[in-house]
């Protein structure tokens, strides 16, 4: 029973590694010049990071059993204030490096304090006014998107400091920053879910919320605690989105919602709650990313790129769910 | 002899590998109320089914009034006549009671609208004929269980039904909601419908019935009139062990130690009042009292989630307050609630956190979990509590009920928990593993002096197993009974009283 439970787990993750590997030789096969190109990982490892963050922003919401519609709304909330702030604070001012840094510092503070207030209006609406997450948080989607339209007035802002890309665009010791960025954070996430007292009860409260309850475990403080958190992973991923793209808009990353959902549940998430693991979503991440670039490089239609990118989601959902009933018929 | 209503001859059935029936045999004439006894996964449910149509037997015949069937779908064996009221009812809970009773007929005639004149007349007239009065638009969900049986038995009269099979019917029933089911049942026989009722509660079996079958590991093994078993023959045939009953004793600890737990005119409005008594280190005291007693109410408050309570609660001679789950575990109060699978376990989760559940605050320091000792708490409590598995990491959901139920209790021992609330501690488990759960409570309170109240419904658990025994009666304690000088019937008297 050990065995087998234990294969069971690694199941899912070998599954994965498994479908990375054959995204990975299709293409190498298909397009061996343009896909094994060094430029064509390293534009990889620039973008995945944001959804990877979102995505684990995700997988922690749904560890209790929740859902965070609003990290998209929050990411580009974050990016527009941080943006808005720095356009004020340094119209017609040469200011000097080290000034600029400071000002970026407090930028990134500011777009992190976002994530964090987002997170608790999420986190009061759900444990205080006990609204169904999915609800709470696409209303609060809406509200944050709302307020980044009136802010911006529609167009993108831009007008970031040279520091402020960095953070989307550049480079540590020959490694992208974002993928710095999404290592920490990776491991930051996976040490909290499984060493961390607020991770073990997640976990309990998302199997089971009735027995956590009788167990004592402060169910409604932990689940705020789990909004805040994706609140600020998703600010996180704003600062990189708009670090990249050196704007912030509100529509900015709008696709990224339903993908986010998907890969968490693509990576082993339970969206009953009482289970997701960190590598699960990452390795995920990486196979979807390895999968469009494919494309792009071959050149298919965006669109398409959309409906072929929903099909493989849906199809290894399919086969999760015959590999589970088929273990539960044995 | 009249010709059976039923007849099943030589049933197998196995299920990827598991014998679940083994050369099963059944017969059942008209009007006749028979037993079938069996502890849970005999494979009572299995032949359950194949009687309803639901699994088709791999070998074996099925004959229903003379006619014989090779293969019965769900369809023939209802249009036979036989119902089957399962535990949940079936019922739908946000329809009234007389949607409930009625809507089934009205969409048989393939009506487009709904006619509620004749609505109310069809769920009246299901009513009458047990001779039952029950609100016909109340909402099903505001009755109480027995209402929601009555109402499904009534359901299932209404189609000319010639066998009713009850599964489980009087778990959730106080003892005079189980005179008044009995009551029923032999109504329903008067009219020449058989009854077949699938318990494993020794006394309602030998009271309510004419024949018994006791299956157990899907072999039939014993069969006869119910005049030929009693409750030990029939608890041998079921576990296929003797059991003995002996009752607990109690050894008063040395004089001038502090009551382990001291309840001083604990009161919650509307609920509870004037709650007062005391129980010593190593005592078990039972509680007892019908269906809205206040008896759950109690073991609540005693577990901080009634925050608005007045009195005192002293625990080893000093008050605790109460107003939280947290300060009522750390004062050493400890609660097992009813449903252990729905309210005490976490299924999917590993065995080692859910021993732990409790504890983890404990062990952390700046929120982390000190690994070392997590490792070694759970392991030291998977070898005193004898839990059977190879390793902690396995999830609970892969031990047996027995096992799942030490982990629970193995939860609060790791709590240093010094009182004990069990309520319903052997609700819905069978008498093997019920037998195993008394022996570890009363081993909890003779060797580590746990105080443990224990609510139930089952008497003859709360004599053999408690000390004393209070009754509540709408929310006052209204009677304390030495065990050793009562018995179930005195007990059961007592509480018909407070009817």
């Amino acid at each position: 029973m050990n065995v087998k439970r234990f294969a069971n787990v690694d199941n899912n993750i070998l599954q994965l590694l498994a479908v990375t590997a054959l995204v990975f030789a299709t293409m190498s096969i298909l397009e061996p010049g343009k896909f094994l190109r060094y430029y064509n990982f390293e534009s990889i490892f620039y973008t995945f990071p944001e959804l990877g963050i979102l995505s684990i922003a995700m997988m922690i919401s749904m560890l209790t059993g929740g859902i965070d519609l609003s990290v998209v709304g929050v990411a580009n909330l974050s990016g527009i204030l941080a943006g808005v702030f720095f356009v004020n604070l340094t119209k017609g001012q040469t200011l000097s490096p080290e000034a600029m840094l400071l000002y970026v510092l407090a930028g990134i503070l500011l777009a992190l304090s976002v994530g964090i207030m987002a997170g608790a209006i999420n986190g009061f609406l759900i444990t205080k006014l006990r609204i169904t997450p999915i609800l709470a948080t696409m209303g609060t989607a809406q509200l944050f998107t709302g307020i980044c339209l009136v802010i911006s007035g529609g167009p993108a802002i831009v007008g970031f400091p040279a520091y402020w890309a960095f953070i989307g665009n550049g480079k540590v010791l020959g490694v992208a920053f974002p993928l710095v960025i999404f290592v920490f954070v990776a491991a930051g996430v996976a040490f909290l879910l499984g060493r961390t007292l607020i991770g073990v009860n997640l976990m309990l409260i998302g199997a089971n919320p009735k027995a956590a309850v009788f167990a004592g475990i402060r169910t409604a403080r932990m689940v705020f605690v789990s909004y805040l958190l994706t609140g600020v992973l998703a600010s996180i991923a704003g600062i990189i989105l708009s670090g990249r793209a050196n704007a912030a808009k509100s529509d900015y990353g709008a696709s990224y919602l339903l993908q986010a959902v998907l890969i968490s549940v693509l990576g082993g998430t339970n969206p009953a709650g009482g289970f997701g693991s960190v590598l699960g979503v990452t390795i995920a991440v990486i196979a979807l990313m390895l999968l469009s670039s494919g494309f792009q490089i071959m050149r298919f239609s965006n669109h398409l790129i959309d409906f072929i990118w929903g099909a493989f989601l849906l199809l290894i959902m399919v086969v999760n769910y015959y590999n589970n009933t088929k273990r539960q018929n044995q | 002899m009249a010709e059976p209503f039923l007849e099943l001859r030589n049933i197998h059935k196995h299920f990827s590998g598991v014998h679940a029936l083994n050369d099963v045999s059944l017969s059942i004439r008209p009007g006749e109320i028979h037993c079938l006894a069996g502890e849970n996964g005999s494979g009572k449910s299995t032949l359950i089914k194949v009687i309803a149509g639901v699994y088709p037997p791999d070998s074996g015949t099925i004959e229903i009034n003379g006619k014989s069937f090779a293969k019965l779908t769900p369809i023939e064996s209802l249009e036979q006549g036989i119902q089957v009221i399962y535990q949940d009812f079936s019922l739908f809970r946000n329809l009234t009671v007389a949607e409930n009773l009625a809507l089934n007929s009205q969409l048989r005639e393939g009506r487009k609208l709904v006619n509620w004149k004749q609505v109310r007349r069809i769920a009246r007239e299901a009513l009458d004929r047990l001779g039952i009065d029950i609100d016909l638009s109340a909402e099903l969900d505001s009755l109480p269980v027995s209402g929601k049986q009555l109402v499904a038995i009534a359901k299932a009269l209404m189609f000319d039904a010639r066998m009713i099979i009850m599964d489980e019917p009087t778990t959730a029933l106080t003892g005079r909601e189980v005179d008044r089911l009995f009551s029923i049942v032999r109504a329903i026989q008067c009219q020449n419908i058989a009854v077949l009722f699938v318990s494993h509660k020794m006394r309602e079996m030998l009271e309510i019935s004419e024949r018994i079958t006791i299956i157990r590991n899907g072999l039939k093994v014993a069969e006869g009139p119910t005049s030929e078993f009693n409750e030990s023959t029939i608890t041998t045939y079921m576990t296929g062990r003797e059991h003995t009953c002996q009752r607990f004793t109690f050894t008063p600890p040395p004089a001038g130690t502090p009551p382990r737990l001291e309840v001083e005119n604990l009161g919650v409005p509307g609920k509870l009042s004037g709650i007062s008594f005391s129980l010593a280190p190593g005592e078990i005291v039972g509680v007892t009292g019908l269906l809205g007693s206040g008896r759950t109410c109690l073991a609540l408050s005693l577990f901080g989630l009634t925050p608005k309570h007045t009195g005192r609660v002293l625990i080893d001679g000093r008050p605790v307050p109460l107003t939280s789950i947290q300060e009522a575990i750390a004062a050493g109060i400890a609660y097992v609630p009813e449903d252990r699978l729905t309210e005490g376990l976490f299924l999917s989760q590993s065995i080692n956190r859910n021993l732990l559940a409790a504890v983890f605050e404990r062990i952390s320091r700046f929120l982390v979990i000190d690994k070392a000792q997590n490792d070694s708490l759970a392991r030291s409590m998977i070898l005193d509590l004898q839990i059977a598995t190879p390793s902690g990491k396995n999830p609970v959901s892969s031990l047996s009920g027995g096992n799942q139920q030490r982990v629970v209790l193995g939860r609060w021992l790791l709590t240093n928990a010094r009182l004990l609330v069990l309520n319903g501690p052997t609700v819905g488990v069978d008498v093997g593993s019920k037998a195993e759960i008394h022996a570890m409570v009363r081993a909890l309170a003779l060797e580590h002096g746990l105080g443990v109240v224990m609510i139930s419904d089952d008497l003859p658990e709360l004599v053999q197993n408690a000390n004393r025994i209070l009754v509540m009666h709408r929310g006052r304690l209204v009677s304390e009974i030495e065990a050793a000088r009562t018995d179930e019937d005195a007990l059961s008297d007592l509480l018909k009283t407070l009817a």
